[in-house]
């Protein structure tokens, strides 16, 4: 085989494999940057060896063994002077070798493990989120900076900060026991969450979306879903590629924010809204769903209504009656206030947030007076309207929000 | 590996506390103990007196200073401990959830460093 089949060969199997090889390096070797350095080792190996030999039938598991011994010669090379060192390298060595030859069976959870690993609780949010990214997704340090507008020296810290716990706290490399099943998987859905929100709608910046992040976080939700079909997995994966059926919608072709009943509906994915909505039933069906499955079951009937007016609204606020009781919070509260102002009028839906506001709750919130202000603008009080917008200008720092909440503002000054 | 489980608490709320519910304390700890000892967890473990009762002492420029009490005005306050031996940060979470005083007050779970 030629070097450049060979090359293009390597790449394919590295964008294709390389999170399993390295999934299972950390498992053999049982630490992060070890198992990093053998997996490069190890493609960077191929090419003088495949080139001479021809492309193993099993790239995979070639990978994974030549990583396994060029981390032994690594570790013995810096072992003269070191006796602990060298015990593990020993130990390394009398470890049952793998069995990655039977295609598949024991790497998918190794995969799993790397992600509740990266997502244990004991790891701060911040840090659970760029491990995932860089070690489950293999973002590059710089990308993931970029995507959280955050310096990449201070990133990179976060990451080997999060990894040294791993190592001194001895976290397992592990998937929960079932007893810690739920409670474990909550945490990891809530990462894949967070990565899709922060792409969704960024919470600061100049665009109103990062595709990039968004794409990631499905990418992540199909493959948990694939490892552990659970109905929360299958419910956060619906409820992604919902929202992000729209993102084309979202935005004017300058960049500007469009709200959902003005969105132009063609512009939607239909086939990500078939299988979200598909997706949605499979994860209903299983009587287990929670919080995730019932707003992915508010986001399909959004997604399969024809306007706002048409839109199943009775069907939303008992959506969100059960979320509330499932997992209250002032958040979920604002939403079915908003429903029921389009059930039953802005008045009901104003009286409802009023309320909210005055608990002292969502008082930092810059959707709870954007959404107290829309419903003042149509009941034609000028005044509070404007009063809300402006509060709401003050709590957000997204540009495309701010523009839309200033130009909100110049029409009803024009008119006040 | 080895974790020290330090349990913080209201002390002001526990020594106010009615004789019964102290009493029904103490049995959970020592039915908790048990637990861990047959399990194979326990190391170790002592409750403290209270914060009033300490003293701080520190070296500046080779003099000894005493001081009453903690440092730091806290809401809890270190009132006891559990030297433990568990499998993994896992094994440990568990052992710790089940400390009496983590259900009024919390545990700081602390991997004890290992000088090769």
């Amino acid at each position: 085989m030629t070097d450049e089949r060979v090359r293009e060969r390597i790449d394919e199997v590295y964008r294709s494999d390389s999170r399993r090889v390295l999934a299972t390096l950390i498992r053999l070797l049982g630490d992060f940057d070890l198992a990093e350095e053998a997996m490069h080792d190890a493609f960077a190996a191929a090419l003088e060896a495949w080139t001479r030999d021809g492309v193993p039938a099993n790239p995979r598991a070639w990978l994974v063994s030549t990583g396994r011994f060029k981390a032994i010669d690594r570790l013995r090379r810096g072992a003269r002077f070191d006796a602990a060192v060298d015990e593990i390298a020993r130990s390394i060595e009398a470890a049952v070798p793998p069995d990655v030859d039977d295609e598949g069976v024991g790497l998918e959870d190794d995969r799993l493990r790397l992600i509740f690993t990266c997502c244990h609780p004991a790891l701060g949010a911040d840090a659970r989120i760029a491990l995932t990214l860089r070690e489950v997704c293999g973002l590059e340090t710089e990308q993931i900076a970029h995507a959280f507008l955050t310096s990449p020296p201070t990133l990179a810290q976060r990451i080997v900060r999060a990894k040294t716990k791993i190592r001194d706290a001895g976290i397992p490399y592990q998937v929960p026991a079932r007893e810690d099943l739920s409670s474990r998987l909550d945490a990891v859905l809530h990462v894949i969450y967070l990565v899709f929100n922060e792409g969704y709608s960024a919470s600061a910046g100049d665009t109103l979306t990062r595709p990039d992040l968004s794409g990631e976080a499905i990418r992540l939700g199909r493959l948990l879903v694939e490892l552990l079909p659970e109905p929360e997995a299958i419910g956060l994966l619906a409820l992604m590629l919902l929202h992000d059926a729209r993102r084309a919608a979202r935005t004017s072709p300058d960049g500007e924010l469009v709200l959902l009943d003005a969105q132009d509906r063609t512009l939607w994915n239909r086939a990500q809204i078939s299988e979200g909505v598909a997706l949605v039933e499979r994860a209903l069906s299983s009587r287990r769903a929670g919080p995730y499955s019932l707003q992915a079951a508010v986001a399909a009937l959004h997604a399969e209504a024809r306007d706002a007016a048409t839109t199943d609204w009775p069907q939303i606020v008992g959506l969100y009656d059960v979320l509330l009781r499932l997992d209250a919070s002032p958040v979920v509260e604002l939403n079915r206030a908003a429903a029921i102002a389009m059930r039953d009028g802005p008045a009901a839906g104003l009286a409802l947030i009023d309320a909210i506001l005055a608990r002292g709750d969502l008082a930092d919130y810059h959707l709870a007076f954007s959404a107290k202000a829309d419903l003042c603008r149509r009941l034609g009080r000028t005044a509070d309207a404007i009063a809300a917008y402006e509060r709401a200008l003050a709590l957000t720092t997204q540009a495309p929000e701010r523009r839309f909440i200033e130009r909100r503002l110049a029409e009803l000054r024009s008119r006040a | 590996m080895k974790y020290l489980c330090l349990i913080y608490n209201d002390e002001r709320e526990m020594g106010t506390m009615p004789r019964p519910d102290g009493e029904k304390m103490m049995a959970e700890y020592s039915e908790f103990t048990e637990s861990i000892k047959k399990s194979g967890h326990y190391k170790g473990g002592d409750a403290l007196q209270p914060t009033t009762t300490a003293t701080t002492v520190r070296v500046r420029q080779s003099k000894v200073s005493t001081t009453d009490g903690p440092f730091a005005e806290t809401k809890e306050q270190l009132g006891g401990f559990y030297m433990i031996d568990a499998k993994d940060l896992n094994d440990a979470i568990q052992v710790a959830s089940r400390i009496p005083g983590a259900k009024t007050g919390s545990v700081e779970v602390r991997p004890v460093r290992v000088f090769a």
